[in-house]
């Protein structure tokens, strides 16, 4: 018996019809200016995370299609504008491509706001400490922790005078504002940790301390207040990819025990932190991150 | 057209139709899709096998229902197009499912020539269907109905959320869809790689959930950007639906998880699946460089195939699987397993890793490991693996992929309260509904019953979608 079968005329595979993108919403810069060599601060339009953000809360954003996802803190908002202020330092390809836009410019991707708002509640005398950038990062909860009623003491720390930022808007939130710089070039000579001993030496009494900055400066805030057994708190700054909770790349270990920054964090008890594991794991893209740079300022110079 | 005096015999003569694939050593190098689709000639000769069952027991398999008889015979007639439409009766996302559906444990496992023959290849002809209607360009979308005024919110893009809001918009509610991420489609997109489901078909299937009205708004994390109250009280929704997954990676809680090198699936996958990092540096995401290096992922469920099959094709010298039990226990679909070992992944099977070894830059170095056998079933049925003793060894590796499994994203229980979760995290719901403990909000997919399949999620998205639906008119389903 003859089994007939009629053959389509469709063999060979076809193309795909051209996918659509969605129409993304995209982010208005609405301001963009220099603070300091490399440092820039962002206003930039988001309504829905302008309502709601909280101190200490960050945004992932994204610049262009073909961007990483790249966490920085929300140093402000204004919820009637439906604006959000971020403060940029120039590290490597995104944040630098990020600080090479300016008003008017847009950006592809922004969600937040992300992470556990910072705790705030009247601890006494709060000291806030901001290193290089960390300052910014720093400056939402410095406001918060003044707003809940404590004494607020702000020491804000730079290599040298052109890079200290944010100092009116510290001092307006201090009851006692400090700076420092590395190289004497301007306020206290010396670290943010020197200036926070000599404060413990004069018999300060001091309740709570919020550290935000390099790693080495977070760890050795850590060490000064340990035997006083004051509550310090840092801002983590792992690798992040996510910033929902859904990867883990973002672990860190805390009281040795696995905690993802994004959700958990990015604030955690300064005297449990494993610095070292902190250190290493941000160095594990160190090759790929030099090759971007490498590859965006060949761009940049190209323009 | 069609088919003329073919007898049961005649039809069991056919053998069934092999899947075309690309060849093992070209495909463990690149990203394009590894089965290449039946042509039409394989489609007919393989819908022929189908004895058209008066009784198709094979439906009864598929979590969906779909006319599996029916839409075979179109094929086999060579009416592709009515084929297609015939299957989106039950499912929007055919070329998805047969892709993706762990077809040998469902609707293949239950069709009659299983025992004696081998099953129709019915995931393959639901493939085929579903690609012929896209890639000729005529799909055609489905009826709307009149708008009903009510408003529905769907958090989270994957196949749960995707089929709830499908069914929603046809009945004539509005829909909007917030997903957490820059891209849409759930695990589809950030989870399985493009060399098994490429991501064109993905997004063309939702850009037919565009065109039909659904709103898509991108970057909302619901419980950070939004709460659900939020959502039902001040933006005016008449429901939620909760499709948000199980996104919270599992580690194994043993030493040296947190040594350089040592990754979760999900973010080994969504650097290189979201984020593209195989196109490094034209993407500006990097991942570990796997060229010439020892990779081993542990675990042994699609995701673990995934992430090993991903790594080999990254360049990895040897790309372990390594799984505390037997082969036969993996939970892997049986095609993923044989195209891994096909590319060349070797298998360490009745093996557990106790510790994970660094240098002194703590970059990961190996994996200390116990050699296991089969002892007594355990509760499951499956036999439970126990350690040998002293068998305890180094496996030298440079990168680990953990892939045990997801909990639940901890941040909609934190902000809603009034929603109750099981002692896993889980959403409980009536299962005839999917509605939760909070009045007007349902939830559906992996956030219900943990990590299931995408044919269970999308299920779960249409009962929701019918529930919603009967609530919001007034409709008693009892009737
Ligand atoms: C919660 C949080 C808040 C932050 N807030 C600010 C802020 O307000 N202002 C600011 O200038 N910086 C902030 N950072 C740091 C900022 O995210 C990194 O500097 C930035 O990602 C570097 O990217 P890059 O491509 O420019 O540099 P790269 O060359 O890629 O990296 C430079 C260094 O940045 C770190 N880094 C790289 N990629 C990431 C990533 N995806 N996530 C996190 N860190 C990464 C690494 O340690 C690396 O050594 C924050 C980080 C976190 C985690
Ligand atoms: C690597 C991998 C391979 C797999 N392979 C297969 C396979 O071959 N066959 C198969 O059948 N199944 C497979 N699965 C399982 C299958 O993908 C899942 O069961 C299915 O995707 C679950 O669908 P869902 O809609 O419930 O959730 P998901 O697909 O996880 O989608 C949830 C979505 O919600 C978003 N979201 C999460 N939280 C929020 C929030 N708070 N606000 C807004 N949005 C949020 C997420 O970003 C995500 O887009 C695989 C899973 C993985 C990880
Ligand atoms: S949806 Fe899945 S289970 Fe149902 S018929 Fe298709 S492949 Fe089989
Ligand atoms: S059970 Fe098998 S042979 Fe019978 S109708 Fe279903 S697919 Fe065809
Ligand atoms: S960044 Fe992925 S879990 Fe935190």
């Amino acid at each position: 018996m003859l089994i007939i079968i009629t053959f389509s005329p469709y063999r060979k595979r076809a193309k795909l019809p051209p996918s659509y993108e969605i129409e993304k919403q995209m982010h208005k810069i609405v301001s963009a200016i220099f603070l300091a060599e490399n440092i820039k601060k962002i206003e930039i339009e988001a309504p829905r995370i302008a309502k709601k953000r909280k101190a200490g809360q960050f945004i992932m954003i994204r610049v262009g299609e073909t961007g990483e996802r790249v966490p920085l803190t929300i140093a402000d908002s204004d919820p009637e504008k439906g604006t959000i202020t971020i403060i940029v330092q120039g590290m490597g390809k995104s944040t630098r491509e990020l600080n090479s836009k300016n008003a008017g410019d847009t950006i592809s991707d922004i969600v937040g706001p992300l992470g556990t708002p910072s705790h705030i509640e009247k601890f006494g005398t709060a000291v806030s400490i901001g290193g290089g950038v960390g300052t910014a990062i720093a400056y939402p909860t410095a406001v918060a922790l003044k707003e809940a009623g404590n004494y607020v003491i702000t020491i804000n720390g730079a290599r040298s005078k052109d890079l200290v930022i944010l100092e009116n808007e510290m001092k307006a939130v201090s009851d006692e504002a400090y700076i420092t710089t590395d190289d004497g070039s301007y306020g206290f000579h010396g670290f943010v940790t020197q200036k926070l001993q000599e404060l413990l030496d004069s018999g300060k009494k001091i309740d709570y301390v919020l550290a935000i900055g390099p790693i080495p400066m977070m760890r050795a805030i850590a060490e000064v207040t340990r035997p006083y057994n004051i509550k310090t708190m840092v801002s983590l700054n792992p690798i992040m990819v996510d910033g929902t909770g859904m990867c883990g790349g973002c672990r860190v270990a805390v009281d040795n025990q696995i905690k993802f920054a994004c959700v958990d964090g990015p604030e955690f008890d300064a005297h449990q932190v494993d610095f070292k594991n902190l250190t290493d794991r941000n160095k594990v893209y160190m090759p790929e991150e030099k090759q971007s740079a490498e590859a965006f300022a060949h761009k940049c110079n190209l323009l | 057209m069609g088919t003329q005096h073919i007898t049961a015999k005649e039809r069991l003569a056919i053998p069934r139709q092999v899947m075309p694939a690309q060849n093992p050593d070209l495909r463990n190098k690149n990203f394009k899709e590894v089965n290449l689709g039946y042509t039409a000639e394989l489609a007919q000769q393989e819908a022929l096998r189908c004895l058209q069952c008066k009784n198709p027991t094979c439906i009864s398999g598929c979590p969906v229902n779909i006319k599996i008889d029916q839409f075979i015979k179109l094929i086999a007639e060579g009416k592709f197009l009515e084929a297609a439409r015939k299957i989106k009766e039950d499912n929007v996302l055919p070329a998805i499912c047969g892709r993706v559906c762990p077809q040998e444990d469902q609707c293949e496992k239950m069709c009659v020539l299983t025992k004696k023959h081998k099953s129709v290849a019915i995931g393959n002809l639901e493939r085929f269907a579903a690609d012929y209607e896209r890639e000729t360009g005529n799909v055609v979308l489905p009826a709307v109905k009149a708008p009903t005024g009510k408003k529905v919110a769907v958090i989270g893009s994957g196949p749960a959320g995707l089929s709830c809001a499908n069914d929603l918009i046809q009945l004539g509610h509005s829909v909007t869809v917030f997903e957490a991420l820059h891209e849409l489609g759930g695990v589809l997109v950030y989870g399985i790689p493009e060399f098994r489901l490429p991501k064109d078909i993905v997004r063309s299937e939702i850009d037919g959930l565009k065109k039909l009205g659904v709103e898509f708004i991108t970057n909302v994390v619901a419980g950070r950007s939004i709460t659900v109250d939020e959502i039902l009280k001040e933006e005016g929704y008449d429901a939620v639906f909760i499709g948000v997954g199980a996104g919270l990676p599992w580690f194994m809680g043993i030493p040296g998880e947190n040594l350089l090198g040592v990754y979760s699936a999900n973010e080994f996958l969504t650097r290189v699946n979201l984020m593209k990092s195989y196109q490094f540096p034209d993407n500006d995401t990097p991942v570990f460089n796997c060229k010439e290096k020892n990779v081993a992922v542990f675990g042994g469920g699609n995701t673990a195939m995934d992430a090993v099959r991903t790594a080999k094709r990254l360049g990895a010298a040897h790309a372990y699987i390594v799984y505390r039990r037997s082969e036969a226990e993996m939970p892997a679909r049986l095609e993923e397993v044989h195209h891994a070992r096909e590319e060349g992944v070797e298998f360490l099977m009745l093996m557990n890793p106790l510790e994970f070894i660094g240098n002194d830059q703590q970059w990961l170095t190996g994996a200390k490991c116990l050699r296991m056998e089969l002892g007594e079933p355990d509760d499951s049925g499956r036999r439970r693996p126990v350690p040998i003793k002293d068998s305890e060894f180094i496996l030298p590796i440079d990168m680990a992929v953990i892939s045990i499994g997801n909990g639940s994203n901890p941040l909609i229980k934190q902000t809603t309260p009034d929603i109750d979760v099981s002692k896993r995290d889980t959403i409980v719901v009536d299962i005839n509904t999917m509605a939760t403990s909070k009045e007007s909000v349902y939830a559906g997919g992996d956030i219900v019953t943990g990590g299931a399949t995408v044919i269970l999620a999308m299920g779960a998205g249409r009962t929701a979608a019918k529930a919603i639906h009967e609530k919001l008119m007034g409709i008693d389903a009892h009737e």
